[in-house]
């Protein structure tokens, strides 16, 4: 599995097969990127899950922290990892104990841990590396348009007007792959020099 | 569903535009508007914090001006695209993101001349410095880097001669220094050339010129390659560093490889303004869904018209790299295949005068400062455009007393060497 770039379709598989998301790190400071995250797929009809052992007994948009994914106590569909490359092989071990598995494992941007990676892998589930949930589902789905992201797809058929937890289409047509391919290339630098 | 890469022509017309979610409309609306209703009070502190996606108000964003931006993007190959009022003011937008009082900016001495005006004096006058180099000796712009070094800025095709610059060399120089290569595409248009895959991380454009075509609108677009990493060191606070108008947001951790749009966005355009009109916008959208056609026509043009000066009596010399003889010939089949562009200079036995004739002689080309028009255009830089510089540096930057600059429009090119010829001849 190349974890330099993603096709469309792998990023769009997850996101229209999850329907709930584990979320590690999450802050419930409104100006951290996890925040961002946690609320906006919220607000597009995921059921989430805020894990973070220094925050139980608060909640994030009405969900109650947990201090860990074992403290879950149901299925969860996938487990997004907001904490640093180095922090990130303990969660994956500890999600690997879960039963039944969790179906992916998703490192939030800048976040790679190849070696658990492929023990995730080896164990059946899907993962992506060094993206952002919230970026791939408004690119997917072109919402993100509206900053003048490149969302690298087309359509000729009208969108609606999202509303508030609607889930949106991501079946747009993609070009140039998971990203494009100048950041695609200068991130793997990065990967390899670091 | 599949990955195939859609053509180039294809993205002129598709990239960003979708029919209207409200009415269906297949065109894009021109949502001439300054704000844009919340739908309630976490929403409205949701886009204030720049936790959703969507429209505020249009000095930060419009959706107009938002398809522009990401057909833009689309053709360059970049991550995200940023509209804004002209050229001028997406240089501006880019180096406040980069520059702070006392840095440099090192720039190639071969640029259009009201960017020469405005790095010497404008941005003198906050602090930002510019340092000169020669984009035809590379070696030039290495012994420029300082320590106080925070960005490179070149033109792929330069004003006013048409040259062709050698953007690998200068990328590997900005890559060694640690700093972005910023790349002026107004000339030659992502059709030509694609500076990204050259090794720029930003692009831009004044969208004034070939984007939109017909000389009717101003505007200007910045796009970001997604490929420099801004938190490498502590260089570009206005990137790495938690930003207080946001709270403390860091703008790259946030938004990843496309954050220096944003930030232009959200620190470039809101505080210091330069907003383009959507009207403008919808202007030159539409001039982008013909870009490829105009573009090969206005070099195919450009060539015959450069050929034809090449024996003309009158004429010295001839500037333009699609000529076989020209210095700038293997630079210009290796970076731009397509055609040179339209945009060139040539000079003339009778000097500084005979220029002066020229232009008033000539019936079908219009005298004025633009370039990138439907129209056939000419100009005698010396007394106009590069008026301001001295007499050295007009040779420098290409725009000597003999020399008679021509932006070359998608007439019959009959019709303009028969004008030509005429005007020669008076």
């Amino acid at each position: 599995m190349n974890h330099d770039a993603y096709d469309d379709n792998y990023i769009r598989s997850i996101l229209n097969s999850v329907k709930s998301i584990a979320m590690v790190g999450a802050s419930p400071v409104n100006v951290r990127p996890s925040y961002f995250a946690f609320k906006y797929l919220a607000q597009r009809g995921y059921d989430m899950i805020p894990v973070n052992p220094g925050h139980v007994g608060k909640t994030l948009m009405g969900k109650p922290f947990v201090a860990s994914l074992a403290d879950i106590g149901r299925p969860i569909d996938m487990i997004d990892i907001f904490r640093n490359s180095s922090h990130i092989m303990p969660v994956v071990e500890e999600a690997l104990k879960l039963s039944p598995l969790p179906k992916v494992i998703w490192m939030q941007l800048g976040a790679r841990d190849d070696a658990a990676a492929e023990k995730a892998e080896a164990a059946g589930l899907k993962v992506v590396m060094n993206r952002c949930p919230k970026i791939e589902y408004g690119r997917l789905s072109s919402e993100i348009s509206w900053m003048g992201v490149n969302s690298r797809t087309l359509s000729a058929k009208r969108a609606p007007i999202p509303t508030q937890g609607m889930r949106l289409s991501l079946n747009r047509t993609s070009f140039g792959g998971g990203q494009t391919a100048a950041s695609d290339r200068a991130a793997k630098n990065k990967t390899e020099t670091s | 569903m599949t990955d195939r890469l859609p053509g180039f022509s294809t993205l002129a017309v598709h990239a960003g535009a979708q029919p209207d979610p409200t009415t269906g409309a297949r065109a894009t609306p021109i949502y001439q508007t300054t704000s844009f209703v919340f739908n309630d009070a976490d929403h409205a502190a949701s886009l204030f914090g720049l936790q959703a996606f969507g429209n505020i108000y249009t000095r930060i964003g419009n959706p107009t001006n938002a398809v522009l931006e990401e057909r833009v993007a689309a053709l360059e190959g970049g991550t995200a695209g940023l509209a804004v009022a002209s050229g001028h003011a997406a240089q501006l937008v880019v180096l406040q993101q980069l520059m702070k009082p006392g840095d440099e900016v090192i720039a190639a001495r071969k640029l259009y001349g009201g960017s020469i005006n405005q790095f010497t004096h404008a941005f003198k006058a906050f602090g930002w410095n510019v340092a000169w180099a020669d984009p035809d000796e590379v070696s030039t712009f290495e012994q420029a880097v300082t320590p106080h070094t925070k960005a490179i800025f070149i033109e792929s095709i330069a004003n006013p001669a048409g040259s062709i610059t050698d953007i690998e060399a200068i990328a590997a120089v900005a890559r060694k220094a640690g700093v972005p290569l910023i790349v002026d595409n107004t000339l030659a248009s992502p059709y030509l050339i694609k500076p990204i895959d050259h090794g720029a991380d930003i692009v831009v454009h004044s969208a004034t010129k070939f984007l939109g075509g017909h000389g009717n609108s101003l505007g200007g677009i910045i796009v970001d390659a997604g490929t420099f990493d801004w938190s490498k060191d502590n260089k570009y606070p206005m990137l790495s560093e938690p930003r207080p108008e946001y709270h403390g947001i860091r703008i790259q951790e946030t938004f990843g490889n496309f954050a220096f749009a944003i930030a232009c966005r959200v620190l470039g355009l809101r505080d210091l303004g330069p907003a383009l009109s959507p009207f403008n916008a919808f202007m030159i959208l539409t001039g982008i869904e013909t870009l490829p056609l105009r573009m090969q026509k206005h070099c195919d043009n450009a060539k015959a018209v450069a050929e034809f000066l090449s024996g003309h009596p009158a004429v010295s010399a001839v500037n333009y790299a699609g000529l076989p003889s020209d210095r700038y010939n293997n630079l210009q089949r290796k970076y731009a295949p397509k055609g040179a562009g339209a945009v060139f200079t040539f000079s003339l036995k009778g000097g500084y005068d005979a220029g002066v004739n020229l232009v008033s002689n000539l019936k079908l080309f219009s005298h004025l400062a633009n370039v990138g028009d439907t129209r056939s255009l000419v100009i005698h830089p010396a007394s106009t455009t590069h008026s301001q510089l001295d007499d050295a540096a007009k040779v420098k930057s290409g725009a000597a007393p003999d020399v008679v600059r021509l932006s070359i429009g998608i007439e019959d090119k009959e019709d303009l060497i028969a004008d030509l010829d005429q005007a020669l001849r008076a």
